[in-house]
């Protein structure tokens, strides 16, 4: 048997944007055991909710992540939402939706520009990213922020959007669904991308069941677990099909994601066409008192905000399970057995989004 | 307002592990294990889920008396425990890759533990105002 | 040495932020902000940087790699502070893990205001950051003291 040494792997790497660590066992140029360690991100913002008002938390709550952050702030305001019994607007569910959606393809686009380059792919990179500055343009339109929107509020959004600018985004989609096409066609038949992600960091299906792992990284293992397939917000009045594929390694969690892209396009256009007219926002009285489980799908998968409130201003206790911390143990499963040259590849397949897990 | 009602049933720590193997024969995906003050005590909850339905189980806890963890049956179960007892300081026992206090390490120890929550309780209410 | 004037290169460290900074500073190296066209370029070793660009708050763990990748760099260097974040602890100023600002760990040059700052006005520290790193060459060639 030959010798076994550890290779320390990040805090700071270049394929990695945030500091993770992971120490890995290695056997010659095998990976036998992979162990991570977290912290370096971590700043307890969930404790903040003592300290400030559940109203005012909102923002605090869109900046657990700013790649998420608008799903973050939606999913804490449904939680508050459902435990003092609010019911919001229909179209403020909408418009929550269709900005959900934006924030996907933005995520997914800026994932795909991280991971070619992780592959030294860097004109693809840039290529993925030129097209996500139009999804951002889009969001600074209709939001006033690039990539922290903080339009949500417990009780609805804050902004709506006129005719004029509904039919302006319909207007845009067919030459973002072309550019969509053209990039994941790149995806789809370039060999370095083939060679570096086929059969690599298998997650067999059974395994990524049992691992609880979620968002693309289980979709990708062939489970059909999506949340907006409950039909939460608006979700229930749009056709939604989620992204499955059976490969269970790296190309099939990048070719989930590069699906979803067109996913996020039809719900949109879906959206548009079925917004009612009406109010955005109701005016909320009262401090909350209960507890519930909030979920919503996060463009890295199922994301929980527990709120525990006792009817004062402050919340006894606000919680978030990101997607990534929910994905660690699949990891780690995915790297035992691999080369060591593919390991930056492998991490970057569970689009590992630090600030989200730390807190 | 369509999210689902959601139940959370209390049961004892001893049965925590018998009734857990059960979810995890009847094909549940352990969905997370979140902790929170109730009282002076703790209690943690772990969910469950099939089919997009989620089911909770609820056990009381204290930093002065363990868990058994259920990272045996739940391999994915240790990210969470090791978070809990940083956080909280509440100790489980059998924790299948056990960081010992260092999953994440913070400025002061367990700062949601039961020492921190009397420190916030002292301050006047509202202050920020 | 006027060659450092014309192409600075920088090193970012994220030093807990919530990302939102980040990914506006990448994007300032994407083709449509493009700093690379001013001969600025992204490197990952503090010895070749010029200029240290800093997101977050600044927490208990990463305190240490912050105050090493400062030291590593070779004088004359400058501190942008990215973020609200980074200038002052912002929203998450009174979490425990915070020190609250890059100031209270390194010295700061530029603060770049903004949450999440926008691209432009990243590049708009940064080409501030240049006068002052022009400054500091002079003084430093002029021998000051407590410049190198
Ligand atoms: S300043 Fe705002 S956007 Fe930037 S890291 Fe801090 S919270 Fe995030």
């Amino acid at each position: 048997m030959s010798k076994q040494i550890i290779v320390p792997f990040g805090p700071q790497h270049p394929v990695l944007p945030e500091p993770i660590h992971l120490d890995l066992v290695l056997e010659d140029e095998r990976v036998v055991e992979a162990i991570p360690s977290i912290g370096y991100v971590h700043r307890g913002l969930e404790k903040l909710v003592e300290k400030r008002d559940y109203k005012d938390y909102v923002f605090i709550s869109e900046r657990i992540c700013g790649i998420c952050s608008f799903i973050h702030g939606a999913t804490y305001c449904q939680g508050v939402e459902q435990i003092m019994g609010i019911e919001i607007p229909r179209r403020a569910e909408f418009l929550r939706a269709i900005w959900s959606e934006y924030s996907r393809m933005h995520s997914h686009l800026l994932w795909l520009g991280c991971f070619a380059d992780g592959m030294g792919y860097e004109n693809l990179f840039m290529n993925c990213w030129k097209v996500r500055e139009k999804i951002l343009d889009v969001l600074e339109r209709t939001t006033g922020g690039r990539v922290i929107q903080g339009v949500n509020r417990v009780g609805g959004v804050s902004r709506d959007m006129d005719a004029a600018e509904l039919k302006r985004i319909l207007s845009e989609i067919p030459s973002l669904r072309d550019d969509f096409t053209e990039l994941t066609r790149i995806f789809d038949e370039d060999l370095t991308v083939q060679t570096r992600t086929k059969g690599i960091g298998i997650l067999p299906k059974d395994k990524a069941w049992d691992l609880g792992a979620v968002g693309p990284v289980i979709r990708g293992s062939g489970h059909a677990v999506d949340v907006r397939s409950t039909g939460y917000g608006a979700y229930d009045e749009l056709d939604f099909k989620p992204v499955v594929r059976d490969e269970a390694d790296c190309y099939a969690r990048c070719m989930v994601r590069a699906e979803e892209l067109f996913t996020s396009l039809d719900l949109i256009e879906n959206a548009i066409d079925r917004i009612p007219a009406g109010d955005i926002m109701v005016p909320v009285k009262g401090n909350p008192s209960g507890e519930y489980y909030a979920r919503a799908e996060q463009p890295r998968g199922e994301v929980i905000h527990y709120v525990k409130a006792n009817g004062k201003k402050n919340l006894a206790r606000h919680r978030v399970r990101t997607p990534t911390l929910a994905n660690v143990p699949a990891l780690v499963q995915m790297l035992a057995g691999c080369e060591l040259a593919d390991v930056p590849v492998i991490v970057l397949t569970i689009d590992p989004c630090i600030g989200c897990m730390e807190r | 307002m369509k999210q689902p009602q959601q139940t959370i049933e209390t049961i004892a720590v001893e049965d925590l592990i018998n009734r857990v193997h059960s979810f995890h024969d009847d094909g549940y995906r352990l969905v997370q294990i979140s902790c929170a003050a109730e009282g002076e005590a703790f209690e943690v909850t772990y969910s469950f889920d099939k089919d997009l339905t989620l089911t909770h189980l609820r056990i009381p806890a204290s930093p002065d008396k363990p868990i058994p963890s259920i990272s045996r049956i739940y391999l994915a179960s240790f990210v969470y425990e090791n978070e809990i007892a940083d956080l909280f300081g509440i100790p489980f026992t059998g924790i299948a890759i056990d960081y010992k206090g260092t999953f994440i390490r913070t400025s002061i120890p367990h700062p949601f533990g039961s020492s921190q929550i009397s420190v916030v309780k002292k301050k006047p209410e509202g202050q920020h105002e | 040495m006027s060659y450092l004037q014309k192409s600075p290169w920088i090193i970012h460290y994220d030093a807990s932020s919530c990302n939102g900074c980040d990914i506006e500073v990448l994007a300032c190296l994407t083709p449509l902000y493009d700093v690379e066209r001013f001969g600025i370029l992204n490197t990952g070793n503090p010895k070749h940087a010029d200029i240290f660009v800093i997101t977050g708050g600044v927490n208990e763990i990463n305190k240490e790699v912050v105050q090493n990748i400062y030291e590593q760099m070779p004088h004359p260097k400058v501190v942008v502070a990215v973020g609200i974040c980074a200038c002052s602890g912002g929203v998450f100023r009174e979490c425990y893990n915070i020190s609250g600002g890059v100031a209270t760990v390194i010295p700061v040059d530029v603060y770049v205001p903004g949450c999440a700052a926008r691209p432009e006005s990243i590049i708009d520290g940064i080409v501030q950051a240049l006068g002052i790193l022009e400054q500091k060459r002079h003084a430093m060639n002029a021998g000051v003291e407590g410049t190198v």
